[in-house]
């Protein structure tokens, strides 16, 4: 019994940073309507970041996550004014092929420039640190990132839902005209949209090289994830999200341990297929 | 004429290249109601479009309090002090009457200015006050209309320009409506009313304009429209 909850633990943690990620997908989704196929390298770029900072100058990931929320905040931003933005009003297979490139060039630089070795920071803060609650194993590094996820999710929907920003953000998601007509400035809106989407990940990715490794096809994993979160959760709803990663990631422990690795995959994609079939706008879609 | 508010010179503008207002020049006055009157499809949507800074005129001016916004956006033409409530109401659907209220006062960050306001408007429109939680799009017709009007009204706007406030609504409560747009007025805001409901627009208003297929044919007091045989003809059905 002690083995089934260590293993569902693992899966509420993975599940949390699924969270995180497929959390600034959904917002990007969900004031724009752009799928952002470059997310997982976002993601890819904070733990770059983050691991050639511990390499270079020792310094720890917990303090490189905020250098990778404020990166990669520029990174999104910059990636809207220089190709979203010209996407804008034209097809939705622009903005998805542009994005698409993006990440192409972001990991073939990466893989240029760093190799497709697999690094991981050794003798972080948090590193290996471990500690026991009745039998089941805590691993602190991805206990701190649960708790940053969850925080982080918390800011996201409390900003989106509770701030008069925030509702600026929802006008414009539901008519970008009559929000300009508030005097919105709906430009300034999915730049800070995209660099919000983009911080989520910086933030996590800057936390997690002290436990995973990075390598160039680190973020394709987490992008397709994420998508499947977010149209799992149904899109442009972050509790929905939060849900659907959740799932996710236990059903991802549970199917690597009791069934096989090679099929935890196939599992979670199953299970999307599955809830797709039967709610096609995802769990809390309208 | 009291000072001039709005001066609009000789506009051309439409879509895609394709005019649908052919040199069109009007003149509001400061505290004036003035009407715009046709049928449908005549371009009375798009001159309020190009005001507000939807879309910019090819060629012409457009000039407010003295100063030319002819190629203003309309996020910057608000905090001029023109409002618009367009067609359509275009409230936030998912949000609260309070969080579009809130929207309407978006340029402003003085919240003491803003409470004033949302208790102004609510003076106007009671019913809304009780019903300021509530999601927008589950408001009746009418409703959504006060929602609209009041939203424009929390920018504290000098212009106000109300498009086709009738659409939609049985004539009682277009006649309510209208006598809200007249206390309005009477608080110091000028407003421009877009109508396909002639005769309740000029009942209301000082001067009105009259145009037809992009072009104003026919101008002057609110009294002289209402009194003449060709506006009765077209547009009264008299």
């Amino acid at each position: 019994m002690g083995l089934f909850f260590q293993v569902a633990l693992d899966g509420l943690f993975n599940g949390l940073l699924y969270a995180v990620v497929a959390a600034g997908l959904s917002l990007i989704w969900g004031v724009m309507d752009v799928i952002n196929f470059a997310h997982g390298e976002f993601l890819m770029i904070a733990m770059y970041l983050s691991y050639w900072l511990g390499f270079i100058w020792k310094i720890d990931p917990l303090v490189s996550s905020l250098a990778g929320g404020l990166f990669v905040f520029l990174v999104g931003a910059l990636t809207y004014k220089l190709i979203i933005s010209h996407t804008i009003g034209k097809s939705a297979m622009s903005a998805l092929l542009a994005t698409f490139g993006l990440s192409m060039l972001l990991k073939n630089i990466c893989l240029n420039r760093f190799s497709p070795n697999f690094r991981l920071l050794q003798e972080t803060a948090l590193g290996g640190k471990t500690f026991n609650v009745g039998g089941i194993i805590v691993p602190l590094p991805q206990l701190v990132i649960g708790i940053v996820a969850l925080a982080l999710l918390y800011v996201v929907y409390h900003l989106v839902k509770k701030t008069r920003l925030g509702w600026a953000i929802q006008a414009t998601a539901m008519d970008k005209e009559a929000a300009e007509l508030m005097g919105i400035d709906t430009e300034k809106i999915y730049l800070l949209v995209f660099g919000l989407g983009g911080a989520c990940v910086g933030i996590a990715g800057g936390l997690l090289p002290s436990y995973l490794a990075v390598h160039p096809e680190v973020g394709g994993l987490f992008s397709l994830i994420a998508f499947v979160c977010v149209a799992m959760g149904g899109f442009g709803s972050i509790p929905g999200a939060l849900l659907a990663s959740l799932l996710i990631g236990l059903v991802e422990a549970f199917a690597g341990f009791y069934i096989a690795p090679v099929f935890k995959y196939v599992a979670v994609f199953g299970l999307y297929l599955v809830v797709v079939m039967v709610r096609p706008r995802g769990l809390f879609g309208w | 004429m009291a000072d001039v508010v709005l001066k609009v010179q000789e506009i051309q503008c439409g879509y895609d290249g394709v005019p649908v207002i052919h040199d069109v020049s009007l003149e509001i006055g400061e505290g004036e109601i003035v009407a715009m009157v046709g049928a449908n499809g005549a371009g009375k949507t798009t001159m309020m479009r190009t005001i507000a800074g939807l879309m910019n005129p090819y060629r012409g001016s457009i000039s407010f309090e003295g100063r030319d916004i002819s190629r203003m956006e309309a996020h910057d033409t608000i905090k001029l002090g023109i409002s618009y409530v367009p067609e359509g109401r275009r409230l936030f659907p998912k949000l609260t009457i309070m969080e579009n209220l809130e929207l309407g006062a978006f340029i402003s960050k003085d919240r003491k200015a803003i409470d004033e306001r949302l208790e102004r408007v609510f003076g106007l429109f009671p019913k809304l006050h009780d019903r300021r939680n509530q999601v927008a799009e589950t408001l009746s017709g009418g409703e959504q209309q006060m929602v609209a009007i009041a939203r424009g009204l929390m920018s504290n706007p000098r212009l106000l320009l109300l498009d086709e406030l009738s659409l939609g609504l049985m004539p009682s409560l277009v006649e309510k409506v209208m006598e809200a747009v007249v206390a309005i007025n009477r608080s110091g805001v000028t407003v421009l009313l877009v109508e396909q409901m002639v005769q309740e627009a000029l009942e209301i208003a000082h001067r009105g304009y009259v145009i037809q297929t992009g072009r104003i044919v026919q101008q002057g007091t609110a009294r002289e429209l209402l009194n003449s045989p060709e506006v009765r003809k077209a547009y009264m059905g008299l």
